[in-house]
């Protein structure tokens, strides 16, 4: 479903991505964690490319995307994206903000964009807010609001840019229980993020990634017993227990 | 002491009136053809600023500088003036039958204040986070689509007090027509007073006028931005 070869990516002289090789199957949940600046979220945007490669190949369901001719805009309907500040359309009530892609794009009727709409609204918790307005809600209702929008385009592809970083500790468990519940549907999922418990209970592999590189791919259990690198073994300990 | 007889009743009623009331159809034509076009033109040179192609930046920035830093009069008089004089005869037969003055006026107010409108609109644009951008890229729209639908129905709410401020100048400007014989109301006024030597009362016309035009678009753009634009805040 998504396969990097030999990826690089530079921000001027900072080597960003360094020589990334990584394959994501089709229904597979990969969670991707690391230290801050590690090269994670640059990983997660290159995917739908709102980061460019520089070198090296990165094929996204079937499209080479460091062709020139790929339609990105094509690209872009089939994986979904959530970010960590939400990014909700602040002047589009909350049914508008999940039925304008769909409406637009992909031509569906309002009447049918809207029953879906109300149907994602239902899984992820908020049909009560369809006619509510982003800034009156909170932090987690945003949140799964902005799930609700990506999946109103019936994505291939979740892509979750440190969805709950930007939480309150009390919302980050609704987030992560409607991610867990779309991880059940057999969804294909790259999420980075902090969350070991998550990663543990939800994942089919974690990613270590330190200085641009993946240091470490394994299967949860793997990676939380046994760490090979000295640098994960380093980065757990400390998101474990911070205060040592 | 002043012996100045007032005699409202000349602008009230009859021939002076009617100058009058003739003058005010003709401010009310050249300000709503000026303001629609200003703001279309505005909004197309602010998306060309912001264009990821550089000559069409610099074309646009041209624009901008050049009808900006030159004074509305001699645009004006450029157009009324001077344009017609490179064109070919025919067109200059045409125009002559046409009422080239009301067009010189019109188009010239247009290109100045769309100048002004697009820097405005150009500020509510970047003034949106590049983020919506991204959440409207991803979301699958092209860059003209997330303008449309995302980027600039916010960047216009934040823009309604300044246009408010280019529109109203746009009607006051719109006197300067009368230096090319544009029959509007600083016109008219004008004439009445010749006429009638009442400059006190003629002018007091065109000043209730112009106030009652800004005013009146001050509520309109105000009613706009709180039912139509913010719903939400009621």
């Amino acid at each position: 479903m998504i396969k990097f070869q030999g990826v690089h990516k530079w921000f001027k002289a900072l080597h960003v991505l360094n020589g990334i090789d990584l394959h994501v199957q089709k229904g597979e949940v990969l969670v991707v964690c690391g230290p801050s600046g590690s090269g994670k979220s640059t990983l997660i945007r290159t995917i739908n490319r709102l980061e460019p490669i520089d070198q090296g190949t990165l094929i996204v369901d079937g499209m080479d995307l460091s062709h020139k001719k790929t339609d990105l805009n094509k690209l872009r309907a089939e994986v979904g994206f959530v970010f960590q500040q939400f990014n909700l359309y602040p002047h589009l009530s909350v049914i508008r903000n999940i039925t304008l892609a769909p409406t637009k794009i992909r031509k569906t009727p309002t009447k049918e964009a809207e029953e879906q709409a109300m149907a994602l609204l239902e899984r992820v918790g908020l049909a009560i807010k369809r006619d509510a307005y982003p800034t009156e809600l909170s932090g987690g209702q945003q949140q799964r609001v902005a799930i609700a929008r990506a999946l109103a385009m019936k994505p291939k592809i979740m892509l979750f840019d440190e969805p709950t970083s930007a939480l309150d500790p009390e919302m980050i468990g609704e987030v992560l229980a409607v991610m867990q519940g779309l991880a059940g549907t057999g969804m294909t999922m790259v999420v980075v993020t902090h969350e070991m418990g998550f990663a543990r209970e939800v994942a089919d592999r974690i990613v270590f990634m330190d200085h641009g590189q993946i240091l470490e791919e394994a299967k949860p259990e793997e990676f939380f017993k046994n760490p090979q690198h000295d640098r994960a073994k380093q980065f757990l300990k400390q998101l474990l227990s911070p205060m040592h | 002491m002043l012996n100045y007889h007032f005699d409202w009743s000349i602008i009230t009623s009859g021939k002076y009136f009617d100058w009058l009331v003739s003058g005010l159809k003709t401010t009310l034509e050249i300000s709503a053809v000026g303001i629609v076009g200003a703001f279309l033109i505005g909004l197309l040179i602010a998306v060309l600023k912001m264009s990821h192609f550089a000559p069409l930046r610099w074309a646009a920035s041209a624009y901008l500088e050049f009808f900006r830093n030159t004074p509305l009069l001699v645009q004006i008089f450029f157009w009324y003036f001077g344009s017609y004089k490179i064109l070919p005869a025919a067109v200059n037969d045409w125009l002559n039958n046409t009422n080239f003055e009301f067009a010189a006026a019109v188009l010239a107010l247009t290109i100045y204040t769309s100048a002004f409108i697009a820097e405005d609109i150009r500020s509510g644009i970047l003034s949106i986070p590049k983020e919506q951008m991204e959440a409207a890229r991803s979301a699958g729209f092209s860059y003209l689509r997330s303008m449309q639908y995302i980027i600039l129905p916010q960047a216009v709410r934040i823009t309604v007090p300044p246009l408010v401020n280019q529109f109203l100048n746009l009607v006051k400007n719109s006197s300067l027509a009368m230096t090319i014989g544009v029959m509007e109301i600083t016109y008219q006024a004008r004439q009445v007073e010749s006429y009638t030597f009442k400059g006190f009362e003629a002018f007091t016309a065109a000043t209730v006028v112009y106030l009652t035009l800004s005013v009146t678009i001050t509520a309109a753009m105000e009613f706009y931005n709180r039912r139509v634009l913010n719903p939400q805040r009621g």
